[in-house]
């Protein structure tokens, strides 16, 4: 039962991941993004972890998306006319590594079972509370730096878009496109 | 149950196809998305490991590599803009002012 | 101390003229007089206590000590050297006088003192060495001296090329020298002469295989070797065949050191050496043949030269290359005595012969070729009086010192073997053309009518007395030091080989008295009928002879075979090393480096495209190679 759901989420998982990469129309490849980050939290699902499926879900699927889907909007991206002249030299890259990790992993003597049978910790307490119980003690202090993260970048974000503040006028191709 | 190498190949699918997305592609905005896969194929793994080592410590990674992730795309995505803003374009290879 | 102050004096002169030249101008002479002057006075002091008692030896000062190579510098005085002392302080002084006269109102004056000085340093440190390093370090400063002196007059071209040649061609015979030096050092392990003396018969047996490198076998008496190698310095620094062709072009000099450098003194050098390691050259017959051997050929060889030349002052020189054969020829049938004899002679007329050309030259504005002049008996008594004399001392007419001194070298070599017959009936041909040539010279010079250039006809008269009275101090000398009794005084010190007995007595001893007087008689004779009684003679016989003629007016064409077969190769093959060698192969190598810097500089900037895409592939290589390494080593 584990692995049939592994085996279906992974597959999914793995389609979707080279179609965000092949697809043309950066619309298709947001969508395309989006199903797996599903999947995904899917898989979270099945590892136990379903504090993290739903985080994923929210900020991922909810915020992160969203945001690519407006910018391209805005910009109005059009359609690529082709892969990068390098194409060829980073899928061979790509087949290579990939070897490289698949031998690794199956060298590496990992473990088959889980250390302990998840069923009785189910009982005991939730993986929300556990997260939780991690973050607010043994891990407080990233948990604070995290929030600055956070403040820094809405910052860094508002100050970089606004309108003429990077000391440029909009060259007039731009304002020809965004008068329209 | 699925051993845990079969996570680890999962994870290195995504990421691999993530760099190669990376390398490939001409539009900014396709290579910030292939660095998302990038990210998501390291939190399957430590989700993974989290799992079959009974350790809480990977979800917390997890937790803040989410963090770092929003943040670098809302960064990322303003930069694009400003970029817009100064060429109207945004194929990476016409934005090469650091060449020799 | 006082013997020291024999050089230190002139070394002092040449220190504080060549400091001060500046401000001392034409007063140098005040200063090099004096202190030649003192040194003859202090050599004739050291010469009546060596003559009474035993020799001086003293050690001045410990120059080298370097484990087993211990050289001090020592002084060295026996009645040789004494002798040697009184020839070097006489003639240096009566030509420091004269130069007064002859260099006055020069630019150079001073300059001229001082070197000067520096030689009658250098020269007098190299008689009283007491060891080999010691002579050869003088040996060579000597050489140096006579560098900057024949190029005194530095402007012109023709006195520069004659200095380097005589300081090349002496390098050549040095570089012998220099070899035996160490290979005496080699042998016997130590440098000074009484120690190495002391030793000489211990190696008589020895031997050097001489083909080693090559895988062959020549077995020579190391003794030999030496020797040879020795003499090789005296070839170049005495110049005898092949290396004497530095001589006459030395003559470009000023006067003064042609009578001092290339007459009395430095060339005699070479002679002094051979003399002074006599204990050497008596162990090994070998090399004494070959020193006689060069010695003839180059006494026969010089005088054939001297018939023809034009110019007065390479008409001596000739002359001086062919006495010093007959010097070296005596000291190689043993007869060290008869060399040093003739040595001593032969500084006091040659150099009187080079004065009185000197005030020939200066009478006549430095008109140098004998074509030119003539009739000048009467209006230059005193040159003409005093070049007679020494014209018929260099002739070996009786009664004149040349007259003992070259007798007892024909003596001696006629009673040393078949070698040593062949050589004295060379000696006397040579002594027949010394004497038509020493004649052709005075009767062209000063006989019959007067060929000179008008415009200095009117003024020809006899110089200051700065410059006459050495003329007759040197020409008194030429005829009393046949008197002196030389020969006996200096017989203790050098002593010939063992086997040979010299009879100075006896029909054969007559016999050769006889020959040699006649021979230089008959040379008068002949010079007088071809050059003042038929006047025409000498052109007719010039055509007649023409291949005889071009060879000995051409020197034998020896410079033009030098330079042929040595000195254009050398030059080819250094213009090749200079075009090729530096400023392809090292330039080019050197720029090369900086060519491909910017070559690689080229290439490599190309990484940057500017384009992130690339700089991510790369990246991506990168670890992807690293990590497919890794794993190679883990599995390997």
């Amino acid at each position: 039962m584990g692995s049939l759901s592994f085996l279906y989420f992974g597959t999914v998982i793995v389609l979707t991941a080279i179609l965000v990469v092949a697809l043309r129309k950066p619309v298709s490849s947001v969508i395309a993004l989006l199903v797996m980050f599903f999947h995904i939290a899917g898989l979270f699902v099945t590892l136990h972890a379903e504090f993290l499926a739903a985080v994923q879900l929210i900020v991922y699927a909810g915020a992160i998306l969203v945001l690519y889907l407006f910018v391209v909007m805005l910009l109005n991206v059009k359609e690529d006319d082709s892969y990068q002249r390098q194409f060829r030299l980073g899928m061979g890259l790509g087949l290579v590594a990939l070897a490289e990790v698949v031998y690794i992993v199956s060298a590496a003597g990992l473990p088959e079972e889980p250390v302990r049978e998840p069923a009785t910790t189910a009982v005991s307490a939730g993986n929300t509370e556990t997260v939780g119980r991690a973050l607010y003690t043994t891990y407080l202090f990233p948990f604070e730096v995290a929030s600055l993260i956070l403040l820094v970048a809405m910052i860094g974000a508002i100050f970089m878009a606004k309108k003429g503040m990077m000391g440029q006028e909009t060259p007039k191709a731009v304002q020809a496109v965004e008068s329209k | 149950m699925t051993p845990l190498s079969s996570y680890m190949i999962l994870s290195a699918i995504v990421f691999v196809t993530g760099v190669v997305g990376v390398l490939i592609r001409r539009n900014i905005i396709m290579i910030l998305l292939s660095i998302e896969l990038m990210l998501n194929a390291t939190n399957i793994n430590f989700v993974a490991f989290s799992y079959y080592l009974d350790n809480v410590a990977g979800q917390v990674f997890v937790f803040f590599a989410l963090t770092v992730a929003a943040a670098e795309v809302a960064v990322g995505l303003a930069i694009i803009i400003a970029l817009y803003r100064g060429k109207a374009t945004i194929a990476a290879e016409e934005l090469n002012l650091m060449k020799w | 101390m006082k013997y020291a102050l024999i050089p230190l004096l002139p070394f002092a002169a040449f220190l504080i003229i060549g400091l001060f030249g500046h401000w001392i101008r034409e007063r140098a002479h005040w200063i090099a007089v004096p202190a030649v002057g003192i040194s003859f006075l202090l050599s004739a002091w050291i010469f009546t206590e060596v003559a009474k008692g035993e020799p001086i030896h003293v050690t001045l000062y410990s120059w080298i000590a370097s484990g087993a190579f211990t050289v001090d510098i020592g002084l060295y005085i026996d009645r040789l050297t004494a002798a040697m002392l009184l020839l070097v302080t006489v003639v240096s002084g009566l030509v420091h006088v004269y130069t007064i006269g002859y260099m006055h109102g020069e630019p150079g004056y001073a300059r001229f003192f001082a070197y000067v000085a520096l030689f009658t340093f250098s020269m007098l440190m190299l008689v009283m060495a007491d060891n080999f390093l010691q002579l050869y370090v003088f040996w060579e400063a000597v050489g140096l001296c006579s560098y900057l002196l024949i190029g005194h007059w530095y402007e012109r071209k023709t006195a520069c090329d004659a200095a380097t040649k005589a300081f090349i061609v002496n390098r050549v015979g040095d570089f012998g020298f220099g070899l035996g030096v160490m290979l005496i050092f080699v042998v016997f392990g130590t440098l000074q002469y009484d120690q190495v003396f002391a030793h000489a018969v211990l190696i008589e047996g020895q031997t050097i295989n001489l083909l080693k490198p090559l895988g062959g076998e020549w077995p020579v008496a190391v003794m030999t070797v030496i020797c040879l190698l020795l003499f090789a310095g005296a070839v170049g620094k005495s110049a005898q065949v092949p290396l004497h062709v530095w001589l006459p072009d030395a003559m470009e000099g000023p006067t003064p050191i042609s009578a001092l450098i290339h007459a009395a003194t430095m060339v005699t050098a070479g002679v002094f050496m051979v003399a002074r390691l006599a204990p050497l050259y008596n162990l090994s017959p070998a090399a004494m043949d070959v020193v006689a051997v060069t010695g003839g050929v180059t006494a026969l060889f010089a005088a054939t030269i001297a018939l023809t030349q034009n110019d007065i002052k390479r008409v001596v020189a000739w002359s001086t290359v062919s006495q010093l054969g007959y010097m070296m020829m005596a000291c190689g049938l043993g007869a060290y005595v008869a060399g040093i004899y003739h040595l001593l002679t032969h500084g006091a007329f040659k150099a009187l012969l080079f004065l009185c050309c000197g005030s020939v030259i200066i009478a006549l504005h430095h008109e140098q070729d004998m074509r030119r002049m003539g009739g000048l008996k009467d209006r230059m008594p005193i040159t003409y009086w005093t070049m007679l004399i020494g014209a018929l001392t260099l002739s070996g007419v009786p009664l004149t010192a040349g007259f003992f001194s070259k007798d007892v070298i024909l003596v001696s070599a006629w009673s040393a073997g078949t070698l040593g017959k062949t050589l004295a009936m060379v000696g006397l041909v040579t002594a027949f053309l010394t004497a038509f040539y020493s004649f052709r010279l005075l009767f062209v010079a000063f006989w019959g009518e007067s060929r000179v250039d008008p415009h200095h006809a009117p003024h020809i008269h006899e110089p200051s007395p700065t410059m006459t009275v050495p003329l007759l101090i040197l020409a008194a000398l030429s005829i009393f030091t046949g008197y002196l009794g030389i020969p006996g005084f200096i017989e203790p010190v050098l002593p010939g080989p063992d086997e040979m007995a010299v009879p100075h007595e006896g029909p054969a001893a007559t016999g050769i008295m006889l020959l040699a007087t006649l021979m230089g008689l008959g040379g008068i004779a002949t010079a007088y009928i071809v050059y003042v009684k038929s006047p025409g003679l000498p052109d007719r016989l010039a055509q007649q002879w023409r291949e005889a003629y071009a060879l000995s007016f051409n020197k034998w064409y020896v410079d033009e075979l030098y330079d042929r077969t040595i000195v254009q190769p050398t030059v080819a093959l250094a213009n090749g090393l200079w075009k090729i060698v530096d400023v392809e192969v090292i330039d080019g190598m050197v720029n090369g480096v900086g060519a491909a810097t910017v070559l690689w500089g080229r290439a490599l900037r190309l990484v940057q495209s500017g384009e992130v895409q690339h700089y991510a592939l790369a990246m991506a290589l990168g670890a992807v190679a690293i990590l497919g390494m890794y794993l190679l080593l883990l599995t390997l």
